[in-house]
């Protein structure tokens, strides 16, 4: 390998950038708006959930019930039904995400120490919305008969009475359960992955497509010094977006940072040149800039989007696709991304997940180099 | 104008064909995705790896770990000796969720007051952290009114031994019972895939003519304007179509949607859909001259269009400003209309507010489109 040469290369294509500021512009911005999005206007943590009721006891009891549900901050009351067909109403034009119906024997039934049946009706079109209410309320009434219990025992028994069990919920590396804190480490994996795949997976095929290649092979340059100075202008442009979500994340949005940020910096430049080589390896493939894209969607963006663990636990997956994700490099550098951020750990315990990005970076920049021929077809 | 139509048209199916490999484009991503959303996206908590740490061993504490065995929610993989080991396996990943019993637990339960738990959750990921939260308060509370239960019977109490709970939770989901993700994703994900794949191929089609340098040549031919873009578009109308059809039967086949509704209405609603998606696609193949900045600019549309349209984030939980954004969001009307005629069988008479919107927000991008496709490519 020349040195000179390589770097030539490596000026061609800054060239190549520079004469392309609309592009420049949207490589920088598309950081910017995914970080803003996600950390304004996306997130799971669902509150004031809207809430009618269909109170068919009006008593004591049933406002009481209803008064716990007013009492969180998870739902707010937007309308007493006075019919079946009204509630059902509310629910179908999406005015009300759940209804509730107190049966007209509510307190009677607890006062002769059986159990009122309480329904809660969803509409299921969008069921992880639907869960996540039903959980709500699940959350609201569990400790309510709970409560109805210990009332029942102490009209009955002098003692004073305590619930049998106290939970502590902790929550650790995350306490105050922030989506953001969790996503912003996660989308570096995702910038990373638009940014570095989806340019580079065009910078051969377009020359290859447009001529301009023929050009190329015809100078003394050796394919390894071609490929590698294709990738250095897009591997600045990389780390480059890497600082600004890092900056973001911890001016914009207060993402608290643990562990070391250089071990950071430095593994993910590990797996932005796994994820260029991934690129490379597309628009070695590939015979036009359409295919190319294609398929950098395919097989680049779409594993870093779904099965990195970026917003979608793993765990959650069925098996065969938790298999698959191991082979997607955009897992290790959100474990490793998530640990360092939250859980402030280092190499010690995530040396593995280093290695894999390590044996990934050579893998496919050396499949890239192996696969490209210096000759016209 | 309808020869010369034909003939734009016939020329384009030729090179979309040609291509063996985007023959294969045409078709394999849209299912890729449908399956991987398919499965990927769901919050349906099933086996999360606990570990419990049991300072009491007494009869009671079993009682409650056994709880967590026996339930589908959890999967107890490490009986813990120390606070160390459990730092341990939290930091490896090995475990999201740790009980901890205290000592005194079977002690305090036995004199009526309360025995002391601690659940310990992995809050990395802090949406799964609060599900799996939920559940073991479920099992714990299960738990608590048992033991109430058992203290009622010690006492002697009126009711003793009728076991009955103040009040029960009957949950009814509406369209989808079981609160299936999959039913609502699937018609969902159809949406999304219509839109990546019309709008990238339309705009690269255009663009790569222009870069390509034979745009050219089409020009010096007495084809006019509007219709080299009909000839250009309507192709790919017809391949979303396809694409439609396609989906929907894999969706209905393999993950076993229900579909509801009428096909010819969900036709209709995407051709309505494809206004907005073709048109942006002209427009972007107007203010590029690369492919490479083409696929920028359309990345820069979708990526909000898709994580704005309510499919994966919930609309109402967003900041009232980006839930004014989404009415301008074509995908989000047509994932209402998707999942509607899927799962509630809905017709024309629920969903022409988010038609009309569909076609309204298409015919300006289309006209816009025409707009500067006449001024900037011709």
């Amino acid at each position: 390998m020349n040195l000179p040469r390589t770097w030539a290369i490596f000026r061609k294509e800054v060239i190549h950038v520079r004469r392309d500021p609309f592009s420049l512009a949207m490589i920088i911005l598309l950081p910017v708006i995914l970080m803003l999005l996600y950390g304004y206007a996306l997130t799971f943590d669902i509150k004031h959930v809207t809430l009618a009721v269909y109170d068919r006891e009006q008593s004591q009891l049933s406002q009481d019930l209803i008064k716990h549900f007013q009492g969180t901050e998870y739902f707010s009351l937007v309308q007493i039904a006075r019919s079946y067909e009204e509630l059902q109403n509310l629910i179908a034009t999406r005015q009300a995400q759940v209804g509730l119906i107190i049966p007209y024997d509510f307190s009677w039934q607890d006062q002769t120490g059986k159990t009122a049946k309480i329904q809660a009706l969803v509409d299921g079109t969008d069921s992880n919305t639907a869960n996540i209410v039903l959980g709500y309320i699940q959350g609201v009434t569990t400790p309510y008969a709970e409560k109805l219990l210990v009332q029942r025992l102490q009209a009955q028994g002098p003692a004073r009475q305590d619930s049998p069990v106290d939970t502590q919920l902790r929550f650790w590396f995350n306490e105050d359960l922030e989506s953001r804190n969790y996503i912003v480490p996660g989308l570096i994996a995702v910038i990373m992955t638009v940014v570095g795949a989806l340019l580079t997976s065009l910078t051969v095929v377009r020359e290859l497509e447009r001529g301009s290649m023929e050009g190329l092979m015809a100078t003394p340059l050796k394919k390894t010094e071609l490929l590698l100075g294709k990738l250095g202008p897009y591997f600045i442009i990389g780390m480059f977006d890497m600082l600004i979500v890092m900056a973001m994340g911890k001016f914009l949005f207060q993402v608290p940072l643990r562990g070391s940020s250089f071990l950071l910096l430095a593994l993910s430049a590990l797996f932005l040149i796994a994820t260029l080589g991934m690129g490379l390896l597309i628009s070695v493939g590939a015979e036009n800039q359409l295919q190319a894209y294609q398929m950098a969607m395919l097989i680049t963006f779409l594993p870093a989007f779904l099965l990195s663990g970026f917003v979608f636990a793993i765990y959650l997956m069925p098996l065969p696709l938790q298999l698959v994700s191991f082979l997607v490099p955009a897992r290790y550098v959100v474990t490793i991304s998530k640990g360092i951020y939250l859980k402030g750990i280092g190499l010690k315990v995530l040396w593995p997940s280093a290695l894999m990005l390590a044996a990934a970076a050579v893998f496919f920049v050396g499949l890239a180099i192996r696969k490209f021929e210096k000759k016209i077809k | 104008m309808l020869r010369r139509l034909r003939h734009i048209m016939h020329k384009e199916f030729i090179q979309v064909w040609r291509d063996r490999k985007l023959r294969f484009f045409l078709i394999v991503p849209p299912l890729v995705q449908l399956i991987a959303y398919g499965y990927v996206i769901n919050f349906d908590i099933k086996h999360v790896a606990t570990a419990v740490f049991d300072e009491s061993c007494t009869m009671e504490s079993r009682d409650l770990i056994k709880r967590f065995c026996s339930t589908d929610w959890f999967e107890v993989k490490y009986y813990l000796n120390s606070r160390k080991e459990l730092l341990d396996l939290i930091d490896h990943d090995r475990i999201t969720m740790a009980v901890w019993v205290q000592w005194d637990f079977a002690k305090q339960l036995r004199q009526g007051k309360s025995g002391k738990i601690q659940v310990i959750v992995d809050a990395t990921d802090s949406n799964a952290a609060l599900i799996v939260s939920r559940y073991a308060s479920t099992v714990i509370g299960d738990y608590s009114q048992e033991q109430l239960q058992a203290r009622f019977q010690r006492q002697g109490a009126q009711w003793a031994g009728k076991r009955s709970t103040p009040l029960i939770l009957e949950p009814r989901a509406w369209f989808n019972p079981n609160l299936i993700s999959r039913y609502s994703m699937v018609p969902g994900v159809i949406a999304m895939v219509v839109l990546l794949q019309s709008l990238m191929l339309t705009a690269l089609a255009v663009v790569r003519e222009k870069e390509i340098g034979t745009l050219e040549q089409i020009l010096v031919t007495p084809i006019r304007p509007l219709e080299l873009m009909l000839g250009k578009t309507i192709p790919f109308v017809l391949i979303s179509l396809g694409n439609v059809v396609l989906v929907t039967i894999v969706g209905v086949l393999w993950f076993e949607v229900p579909f509801r509704g009428n096909i010819l209405v969900l036709l209709l609603g995407t051709c309505a859909f494809l206004f907005n998606s073709v048109g942006l696609g002209l427009l972007i193949s107007t203010i590029s001259s690369t492919q490479q900045q083409a696929m920028m600019a359309g990345n820069l549309f979708l990526t909000p269009a898709i994580l704005l349209c309510g499919l994966i984030f919930p609309i109402a939980n967003m900041p009232i400003f980006f839930q004014y954004l989404t009415l301008l969001n074509p995908l989000r009307y047509f994932i209402i209309v998707s999942q509607g005629i899927f799962l509630k069988g809905a017709g024309l008479a629920l969903l022409w507010k988010e038609m009309v919107s569909m076609t309204a927000l298409g015919l300006i991008m289309l006209a816009l489109a025409v707009l500067r496709f006449r001024r900037h490519v011709a």
